[in-house]
C-alpha cells in the first residue's frame, strides 16, 4: 500500500507506458478539455510550465489512467501510483484516495494475472453461486466473492478482470465455462429477451444481432428521431419530451422535460450524463440495451446534446460491463466516423460528442452526484444537494444526468411526438416500461410491458412462478419485499407507491420457499455495509450495525422482535441525516422482509 | 508570488491564493527554487539568488520598451519616471537574462503578463527582503506597480505576505527604531510635543537602534542591558556563534516569553508570558492594515502573565503609581495619540470584525486601500508617489573555488522559524534538517539522500544530513534553521545585512560540501 507521503518509489516500464497511452489515447471526441498540453514541462533547470489550467484539466484523467495501469500490470503499486501522480500532477495522497475507493483496484499483486469476480449476490446466490466460488477456488483460482454484476437473468454470474487482456464475463457460468475465459475465450451476449419482437418498442432491435452495426441500425430505422428533431428547433423537441410525460427510469421518477429545459435555460457550455453504472441488485436491462442496441442510445443523447445545447456527452459505465463497453465504444467511433458525432453533427450545425468512462466496482456512484466525482477524478462520494446537477454539475456546469432506458425513449418521443407518447399509459407514468425478471421464474429476461400492466401480468409473460412462491424482491437492494397479496397492483408510478412499495430500476426479483431467507437478506444487509462511501456518519455506522444484526439473527438465532427495535432506530437515523438515497433506502428490503415474517426461523 | 513560498510558509494565505487560480488567475512563480509554491505557478522563473533587483528593473524596461506601461497613471499619480527610465536602460533583455540566467522570453513574458493583466499583484516575502539589498528589493517591485497602475485598486496591489498575525501590529504600535505609536515620527518635533505632553515626560529626538545595530552596540559595550519580548535572536541570528557570543556578554538579560528558548537559557531574568492568542485580551493588525481582537479564554498556566501586565508590573517598580490599566483602557488611551487608530473603539471593532487602518473618527469606515488616494483627483492632497533607483548589487557572500556552492535558507510546512512554537509537536511530513542537494551537484561529490556531509562557510563548519532535491538548481543548495538543536544553519550565515531595514542576508551563503568519511574509511 503506498505511503500517504511522496516516496522515492517509481513506477515499471509497462507502468509507466501504461500512464503514458491512457493520456496520449484521450479520445478525439472529447469537445471540453481539447488542446491540453502536458502537466508539466521544463525548459532547462530554470523554467518549468504547469498551472492551474493544465493541473484542473488532467484531473478528470485519474481513473482511466488507474484502468490502464492496473489492465497492464494487474494492480496499483507504489511505483504505478507515484508515476500517476507525476503524470496528471496530482498528489500522491490524492491518488491513493482514488484508488482505493474502488473496488476493482488493489495495492498488492492478486496472486494471479486474472482475479474472477463470481457474483454472490441475490440472484446469484440462489443460482449456485456459493458452489461455484468453492470450485473454482478449489481448482486455484484467485476468486474475489462480488456484489450483482448485472447478470441476474443469466445467474451465476461471472466478472473475469484480466491482466494485459480484455476483461470478460462469463454468463450461466460453470467451472468450466470460467477455465475457457481464462484461456482466451470471448462471449458473445445473447439477448436475453424472451417476448415477441413485434410486441416491444424499445427493445424492438435487442434481437437483431444486425442491429449492433451501423448499417443495420439504419436499415432498421436508425436515425429517424434525429431527423426528426433536427427539422425541430432545440426547444420544440424538450416541449416534445415534456409534453410526452416521461419520468427518469433509474428509480427517481423526475421528469425528464422539466430537467433538460433547466439545463438549456442555464449559461454553457453544458453537459449530458448518461447513468449507465447499472449496480442495482437485480439490474439488467441498461446492459441488454447497450450491448444490443448501442446507437440507439448514441442517437438518443445526440438528440438530447442537440435540444440542449449541451456540446460534451459523457456515458459513465460500470467497470463488470466489459461487453457493454466495447459495443458502445465501437458504436462511438463509428457515428464519429459518419460524422454523426463531432464538430457538425450530420450537418446539422451543432457540435456534438461523446466520452465513456469506465467505473471501477463502486454501487455509490450510481447516485447522480457521486458519479460525477467520478467523472472529475475524485472519489466517488455525493455532493450536498442543491445546488443540484442542473446548474452546478459535471466541472460546475449545467449538466442533465439520464439513465440510459430514460435516454432511450427519446428516440420514441421523436417518432410518436410528445402527445402520441403520452397516450401510452396514463398520468405519471406514460411510455413502456423495462422490467428486469430473474429469480425463480420460468424465462428470467428484460420484459417491456405499457405502464399499466399489473405484476401478474409481467410476471405470466415471463412464464409464471417457478416453485412455491414466497415473497418479490422488488426495485432491488435498495427496493423492499411484496407478498403476493400484491400481484394485482398495476405496474405504475403511483399505484406502486399507493401500495407501499417502488418500482426502483424496474427489478422483480421471485423468490420461491427454497430460498434461505436470513442468508438472503443478510447479503443485502453485507452489500450496503461493503457500498457505503462512509462520507456521512449514520450510513456508514448504520450499515455495519444493520449487517452485524442480521448475522446475529442468522448465526446466533438472536430473537428479531429485539434486534427490529434497534433496526428501527437505525432505519431512522440513517434515513433523517444521509446526504443520498443509499443511507435513506439501506433498511428497505430488511425491514420489509421483516413485516413479511421471511426473517428468523419462519421457513 | 516573487521570493515567496507562500504554500509552505502562508498556507492559510496561500489557500486562498489557490481559490483565486482556480477560477483562472494566471500566477507565475519568481524564485531560485521550484518550491511547492512555483508548482503551482502557469511559469517557474528561477532566476540566479539575489538578483531580484536585476530582473525588476528588466521587466521595468521591456515595459517601457514595448509601451506597455500604463501612461495616465503615471503623468497623474508618479514623479521620477525619466530618472527611473535612464536608470534601468542598461537592463536590456540581453544583459537581464545574463545576470538572472533566465532566457530573454521567460523575461517577455513575466512582463507582458504583469503590464497587460486587468489586475495584478506582486506577493513577496523574505525571499525579497533577506538581502543586504531587501529594501532596494522592494521598491524595484513597487516601481513596477507604478509604471503598470497595478496599486491602490481592488484586485490590483503590492502584497508583502507577513509571517505573523501581528507583524503589522508590531510596527503599528511603534516597536520600530525610529517611530512612535501609529508611524509617527520621531523626529518630528511636532509629534514629539504631542505624546511628551500626553505622556508626561521627554523623548528623545534620535531614532533608537534597530536589532542588528543593537548587536553591534553590545558588541561594543555600549548596550549592556537588554529586555528581550516575544523573540529568539540566540537561534534567529545570522553568524549564530558570534551573536551568542555577544548575549553571553551583557550585563543583564531579561527576557520575557512563553517557552524556554535558547536566549531565555542564557538570561539572567526570565519571565513567563501568557501565550497570545485564548490568553490574552488585546488586539492584533494583520498585512491588510485591520485591526482585530483577540479575546482571552483561558488562564496562563503556572506563573505565567499576560504580556502587559508583566510590563505593567515593571513600570509600577519605576514609577510608583502607574497602575494596571487593562488592554481596553490602554487601547483608548493610544487612540488619543495614534490618529490612524482614533475611529476604533473596541465596540466598533467587535462590531465590524475589525477596522483596517487609517480610520480617524468613530463614523470612519476604514481604508479598503491604503494606496487608492493614488487614483483621486486631487491625491488626497499627497504628492505623487516617487520611482526609486536601485542598483542592482551582487550577494555578499560571493562564490569562489573555496566555497563553489551558494547556500539559501527558507521554512518547510511543518515547523515555524526557530521551532520555538513548532518543535513541540509532531508532524508525519517533518523530515527534519537537511541540505537539500540538485542531482548533479550530489553525483558530482559522490553523495546521495542521507550522506552525511561537513558544510563549511566563511565563518563555520557544521555537520548536515544530504537530501537530494530535483527541484533545485544547478549550484544551489537549500535548508532551514527550524532545528537549531541539531543543525545550527545560523553558524553558516553572513551577518552581512541591509542599512535600511536592518534585515540579514539570510539568503545567500557561500558554502563547501565535503562527504563525512565513513566508518573504516
Amino acid at each position: 500500500m503506498p505511503e500517504i507521503a511522496v516516496t522515492d518509489a517509481r513506477g515499471t516500464e509497462a507502468e509507466k507506458n501504461a500512464v503514458a497511452d491512457a493520456i496520449a489515447i484521450q479520445s478525439p471526441g472529447l469537445i471540453t478539455f481539447d488542446a491540453i498540453g502536458p502537466a508539466l514541462t521544463f525548459d532547462g533547470d530554470r523554467i518549468a510550465r504547469a498551472g492551474a489550467e493544465r493541473l484542473f484539466h488532467r484531473r478528470h484523467l485519474l481513473l482511466p489512467v488507474l484502468h490502464a495501469v492496473r489492465d497492464a500490470v494487474g494492480h496499483i503499486s507504489e511505483g504505478g501510483a507515484n508515476e500517476i501522480a507525476e503524470a496528471l500532477q496530482i498528489p500522491p495522497a490524492e491518488v491513493f484516495g482514488v484508488a482505493s475507493f474502488y473496488e476493482l483496484f488493489t495495492f498488492e499483486p492478486a496472486g494471479a494475472d486474472d482475479v474472477v469476480h463470481v457474483c454472490d449476490d441475490t440472484a446469484c446466490r440462489i443460482r449456485g453461486a456459493l458452489g461455484l466460488i468453492d470450485e473454482l477456488r478449489s481448482d486455484g483460482a484467485v476468486v474475489h466473492g462480488s456484489p450483482c454484476l448485472g447478470l441476474c437473468e443469466q445467474a451465476p454470474a461471472v466478472f473475469v478482470q484480466r491482466t494485459g487482456e480484455q476483461h470478460v464475463s462469463v454468463r450461466s457460468a460453470t467451472k468450466d465455462l470460467v477455465t475457457a475465459a481464462l484461456g482466451g475465450a470471448k462471449t458473445t451476449p445473447i439477448a436475453p429477451v424472451p417476448q415477441d419482437p413485434a410486441d416491444l418498442t424499445l427493445l424492438a432491435r435487442v434481437h437483431d444481432p444486425l442491429a449492433v452495426d451501423y448499417d443495420g441500425y439504419v436499415a432498421r430505422d436508425g436515425y429517424k428521431a434525429l431527423a426528426k428533431a433536427v427539422s425541430m428547433t432545440p426547444a420544440e423537441v424538450i416541449a416534445h419530451v415534456g409534453d410526452a410525460g416521461l419520468t427518469g427510469r433509474g428509480g427517481a421518477a423526475f421528469p425528464t422535460g422539466f430537467k433538460w429545459s433547466a439545463v438549456a435555460g442555464e449559461e454553457g457550455p453544458r453537459h449530458l450524463v448518461v447513468n449507465a453504472d447499472e449496480s442495482e441488485p437485480g439490474t439488467f436491462k441498461d446492459r441488454v440495451l447497450m450491448e444490443h442496441d448501442p446507437y440507439s442510445l448514441i442517437e438518443a443523447m445526440t438528440i438530447a446534446g442537440y435540444a440542449m445545447g449541451a456540446e460534451q456527452g459523457w456515458i459513465y459505465i460500470r467497470g463488470e460491463y466489459p461487453e457493454a463497453a466495447r459495443s458502445l465504444k465501437s458504436a462511438i467511433a463509428e457515428a464519429r466516423s459518419k460524422g454523426l458525432l463531432g464538430d457538425d453533427v450530420g450537418g446539422h450545425n451543432f457540435r456534438f460528442d461523446i466520452e465513456i468512462r469506465l467505473g471501477a466496482g463502486a454501487y455509490i456512484c450510481g447516485e447522480e452526484t457521486a458519479l460525477l466525482n467520478s467523472i472529475e477524478g475524485y472519489r466517488g462520494e455525493p455532493r450536498n444537494k442543491p445546488p443540484f446537477p442542473t446548474t452546478n454539475g459535471l466541472f460546475g456546469r449545467p449538466t442533465a444526468i439520464n439513465n440510459v432506458e430514460t435516454m432511450v425513449n427519446v428516440n420514441q418521443i421523436m417518432m410518436l411526438g410528445g402527445e402520441g407518447f403520452a397516450q401510452l399509459g396514463g398520468g405519471r407514468s406514460t411510455g413502456t416500461k423495462l422490467f428486469c425478471l430473474s429469480g425463480h421464474v420460468e424465462r428470467p429476461g428484460v420484459y417491456e410491458v405499457t405502464y399499466g400492466a399489473t405484476l401478474r401480468e409481467v410476471i405470466d409473460l415471463a412464464g409464471g412462478v417457478v416453485g412455491e412462491m414466497k415473497a418479490i424482491l422488488m426495485g432491488g437492494a435498495a427496493g423492499s419485499f411484496i407478498g403476493a397479496d400484491m400481484f394485482d397492483v398495476p405496474l405504475t408510478i403511483e399505484a406502486s407507491r399507493e401500495n407501499g412499495f417502488s418500482l426502483g430500476s424496474g427489478v422483480i426479483m421471485v423468490l420461491n420457499d427454497s430460498v434461505d431467507f436470513d442468508d438472503f437478506v443478510a447479503r443485502i444487509a453485507q452489500f450496503f455495509r461493503d457500498e457505503s462511501c462512509g462520507q456521512c456518519v449514520p450510513c456508514r455506522v448504520g450499515t455495519v450495525r444493520q449487517s452485524e444484526s442480521l448475522l446475529r439473527i442468522r448465526e446466533k438465532g438472536a430473537p428479531v422482535e429485539e434486534e427490529r427495535v434497534m433496526l428501527d432506530d437505525f432505519a431512522k437515523v440513517m434515513a433523517d441525516a444521509s446526504i443520498c438515497g443509499l443511507g435513506h433506502t439501506a433498511s428497505g428490503a430488511i425491514l420489509s422482509a421483516m413485516d413479511l415474517g421471511l426473517i428468523g426461523g419462519t421457513r | 508570488m516573487w521570493g515567496s513560498n507562500a504554500r509552505e510558509a502562508h498556507p492559510i494565505f496561500f489557500h486562498h491564493a489557490l481559490a483565486g487560480v482556480r477560477n483562472g488567475a494566471k500566477m507565475m512563480a519568481v524564485d531560485p527554487r521550484r518550491s511547492q509554491t512555483a508548482k503551482f505557478a502557469d511559469l517557474w522563473l528561477g532566476l540566479n539568488v539575489g538578483t531580484d533587483i536585476a530582473l525588476a528593473n528588466g521587466v521595468g524596461k521591456y515595459i517601457l520598451d514595448n509601451n506597455l506601461q500604463n501612461d495616465a497613471f503615471i503623468a497623474h499619480s508618479t514623479q521620477g519616471l525619466d530618472a527611473y527610465k535612464a536608470s534601468i536602460e542598461e537592463w536590456t533583455l540581453e544583459r537581464t537574462a545574463e545576470v538572472t540566467g533566465l532566457p530573454e522570453y521567460a523575461i517577455a513574458e513575466l512582463a507582458e503578463a504583469y503590464a497587460t493583466a486587468p489586475t495584478a499583484q506582486i506577493c513577496w516575502t523574505l525571499g525579497i527582503t533577506e538581502h543586504h539589498t531587501g529594501a532596494e528589493n522592494v521598491m524595484a517591485l513597487c516601481n513596477l506597480s507604478l509604471l503598470t497602475g497595478h496599486v491602490g485598486r481592488y484586485g490590483s496591489g503590492l502584497v508583502p505576505v507577513r509571517g505573523q498575525n501581528n507583524v503589522q501590529g508590531g510596527g503599528d504600535m511603534g516597536a520600530l527604531p525610529n517611530k512612535l505609536t501609529g508611524f509617527q515620527d520621531v523626529a518630528n518635533d511636532e509629534i514629539r510635543a504631542k505624546f511628551e505632553a500626553a505622556w508626561d515626560c521627554t523623548i528623545p529626538a534620535e531614532p533608537g537602534l534597530h536589532l542588528t545595530l543593537m548587536f553591534e552596540a553590545m558588541e561594543r559595550g555600549e548596550l549592556t542591558t537588554v529586555f528581550c519580548i516575544g523573540e529568539n535572536p540566540a537561534d534567529s541570528e545570522a553568524d549564530i556563534n558570534h551573536a551568542r557570543k555577544v548575549l553571553e556578554g551583557l550585563d543583564m538579560l531579561v527576557v520575557q516569553d512563553i517557552f524556554l528558548t535558547r536566549t531565555a537559557e542564557l538570561a539572567d531574568v526570565v519571565l513567563p508570558a501568557s501565550a497570545g492568542w485564548a490568553e490574552t485580551e488585546g488586539t492584533v493588525t494583520n498585512s491588510e492594515r485591520r485591526v482585530q481582537r483577540s479575546r482571552k479564554a483561558l488562564d496562563p498556566p503556572g506563573m505565567a502573565k499576560d504580556d502587559l501586565e508583566i510590563i505593567n508590573l515593571i513600570a509600577e517598580r519605576m514609577q510608583p503609581g502607574w497602575g494596571n490599566p487593562s488592554a481596553e483602557e490602554m487601547w483608548d488611551e493610544l487612540r488619543t495619540v495614534s490618529p490612524m487608530h482614533g475611529g476604533m473603539s473596541w465596540e466598533r471593532l467587535e462590531e465590524h470584525g475589525g477596522l483596517q487602518w487609517p480610520c480617524p473618527t468613530l463614523d470612519h469606515p476604514g481604508t479598503l486601500f491604503l494606496h487608492g488616494w493614488l487614483w483621486e483627483e486631487d491625491l488626497g492632497g499627497s504628492e505623487p508617489a516617487p520611482f526609486t533607483v536601485n542598483e542592482w548589487r551582487p550577494h555578499v557572500d560571493q562564490l569562489d573555488d573555496d566555497f563553489p556552492l551558494l547556500m539559501t535558507t527558507g521554512r518547510v510546512l511543518d515547523s515555524y522559524n526557530t521551532g520555538v512554537q513548532s518543535d513541540g509537536y509532531n508532524s508525519p511530513i517533518r523530515s527534519g534538517e537537511a541540505l537539500d542537494m540538485n542531482p548533479h551537484d550530489a553525483a558530482r561529490l559522490g553523495i546521495e539522500t542521507g550522506s552525511r556531509v561537513e558544510v563549511s562557510s566563511r565563518r563555520a563548519t557544521i555537520d548536515m544530513t544530504v537530501r537530494v532535491q530535483p527541484d533545485l538548481p544547478v549550484g544551489l543548495t537549500f535548508t532551514t534553521y527550524h532545528f537549531a538543536d541539531t543543525t545550527d544553519t545560523n553558524q553558516l550565515t553572513i551577518e552581512a545585512w541591509d542599512k535600511k531595514s536592518g534585515t540579514a542576508e539570510f539568503k545567500a551563503t557561500a558554502i563547501n560540501v565535503r562527504p563525512k568519511a565513513t566508518a573504516g574509511a
